[in-house]
């Protein structure tokens, strides 16, 4: 037998060891996030928002340039993502978490997992093949199709875990008053499960956000804002994640800073999509 | 009150050779009963003797169990509910059920909890549904404790208010036949009186099914009680002659406590 006093030591020593590690894991997010914010912050500005970009020579020119054809291409990219995974998405969880012996079952699942596993540049291949050739251009449509097969698996498995976590009994009773199977799902197991649901959205759709490769074959990429409004959806259109990647690899100064700046954007995008799921998460509780 | 001669022999359901299996092992085994209308009927027996498998047989609740499967007959007036052209769920309008622990929809109010069975099959009518809320919680001996806070959601409530939450639900489709899986084991003494007050009221009106763990409860509260014992049913007799005089001696040791 130690000694209690003994024990709390060893209590002690193993929460320090922990805390320490917590410390070592957290440093290079620190540092990230730190680092780009002082890189950035000087190229911030309200033309960065308000301008767009043009050809590397107006900012010589000394003519104001900004991203905000980026901004925007982003929104529209990621919204058409989240449009199509969310109900495909969810539907799949569904079959997943409510219908355990549907022949479909195990072969959605390893679909799902095979879809979640592959590399991100393969799903831009994919939505290439399926929209680009087809459409006989680079669409901000494309990029949208792209980023789903990016959400898609994790809403899938976020909606299973989020389903299953409901009592059995919930369905059972659902179907003790003679209501069918879909009704029961859709108006008792997912309203119930909400909050699962919402958080899953928002992890697909920050893990989404900071995909560039995907989008190189799709989006595409564009210095400009279209000439139409149809042209965030069958033209070319720029996103924060390829655009930070094209003005790190171009040879101008002023285009390094703003892609600081760009960084900042997009960090502060995902990291406040996470903040919000845990305010959902908590709020609930 | 039950005095008409008619409805002593009236058959509501039946089963023949009913059997439940899980994976390979037989949960419950060849199992004939005849249910009579109007009346209340126990199952009894020491736990895992296959009474709820047996209960839960009876609405197709085991279509949701992984691996389980029925075989036999059981007829509600007649009619097969295990027949493949038979839609379960028209079956469990028919036959409705209370489960042990209280299942309130997690998110809705207590109203709403209390009309589902009506509310999402499309009833939009708002005073029948009013109408349909008063009369189910009255039934179930919750409307003075909720009257006033029906808006709120229905997982506030007490354990046992839930639990009659769940039986006004049940009532509220207005089921010809209703299941009790053991309604009472997670209710103080109070609410279980209440419910066994209810299940007198009711018998006039549904035919009732209750497994309980309690015998003096069956013997309280019903006509008939089946027996059941490792799966089979045992003995099956008037509530009056189980209790005093039972035919079968595996039955006259469970009652007496010499086993179970």
């Amino acid at each position: 037998m130690i000694s209690l006093r003994r024990r709390y030591i060893r209590d002690n020593i193993m929460l320090s060891l922990i805390i320490l590690n917590t410390i070592v894991i957290l440093i290079p997010l620190f540092i990230i996030i730190v680092y780009v914010i002082a890189k950035g912050f000087d190229a911030l500005s309200i033309d960065l928002f308000t301008k767009e970009l043009g050809s590397p020579t107006r900012a010589m020119m000394g003519e104001p340039t900004g991203l905000v054809h980026t901004m925007l291409g982003t929104i529209v990219v990621d919204l058409i993502a989240v449009l199509i995974a969310i109900p495909f998405g969810v539907g799949a969880g569904v079959m997943l978490s409510e219908y355990p012996d549907h022949w479909a079952n195990p072969v959605l699942r390893v679909l799902n997992d095979t879809l979640n596993g592959m590399p991100a540049v393969l799903k831009g291949l994919l939505a290439f093949t399926l929209v680009v050739k087809p459409m006989g251009t680079f669409s901000g449509l494309s990029g949208g199709v792209a980023l789903a097969f990016v959400m898609f698996p994790i809403i899938a498995r976020a909606t299973e875990s989020a389903l299953m976590n409901i009592p059995w009994s919930i369905r059972e009773a659902g179907l003790a008053i003679g209501l069918p199977r879909w009704r029961v799902i859709l108006s008792t197991i997912i309203p119930a499960a909400k909050v699962g649901l919402v958080t899953g959205f928002l992890i697909a759709f920050a893990r989404a956000a900071g995909e560039a490769a995907p989008l190189v074959f799709t989006s595409f990429g564009n210095n400009y804002l279209p000439i139409k409004w149809t042209g965030w959806f069958t033209g070319p259109v720029d996103t924060l994640p390829q655009r930070l990647y094209n003005l790190a690899i171009s040879p101008y100064e002023h285009w390094h800073d703003m892609g600081w700046a760009a960084a900042i954007v997009l960090l502060a995008v995902i990291i406040a999509s996470f903040i919000i799921a845990r305010f959902v998460i908590r709020d609930k509780k | 009150m039950n005095n008409e001669p008619s409805n002593e022999n009236k058959i509501r359901l039946e089963t023949i050779d009913l059997s439940v299996f899980y994976g390979q092992n037989p949960g419950v085994k060849n199992v004939s009963l005849q249910i009579f209308d109007k009346q209340v009927t126990a199952f009894i027996g020491p736990s895992g003797c296959g009474k709820t498998t047996f209960l839960r047989a009876l609405n197709r609740m085991h279509d949701l169990t992984r691996g389980a499967r029925v075989t036999g007959k059981a007829l509600i007036d007649g009619t097969d509910i295990y027949d493949p052209k038979i839609d379960p769920v028209t079956i469990r309008r028919k036959i409705g059920m209370v489960f042990q622990k209280p299942t309130p929809f997690p998110t809705m109010s207590i109203y709403d909890n209390v009309v589902a069975g009506l509310k999402l099959v499309g009833i939009k009518n708002k005073s029948l549904l009013d109408e349909v809320c008063e009369r189910s919680l009255r039934q179930s001996a919750l409307w003075e404790e909720v009257k006033d806070r029906l808006k709120t959601p229905g997982g506030s409530l007490s354990g046992g208010q839930q639990q009659r939450l769940s039986i006004a639900r049940a009532l509220a489709v207005e089921p010809e036949v209703l299941l009790m899986d053991e309604p009472t084991s997670s209710l103080d003494p109070q609410s279980t009186n209440r419910i066994e007050e209810l299940i007198g009221e009711l018998k006039h009106q549904v035919t009732i099914i209750i497994v309980t763990h309690n015998m003096q409860q069956a013997s309280r509260v019903s006509d008939n009680t089946a027996f059941f014992y490792i799966g089979n049913l045992i003995e099956f007799n008037k509530t009056t002659k189980i209790f005093t005089n039972p035919d079968q001696k595996r039955t006259e040791e469970y009652i007496t406590g010499q086993f179970g």
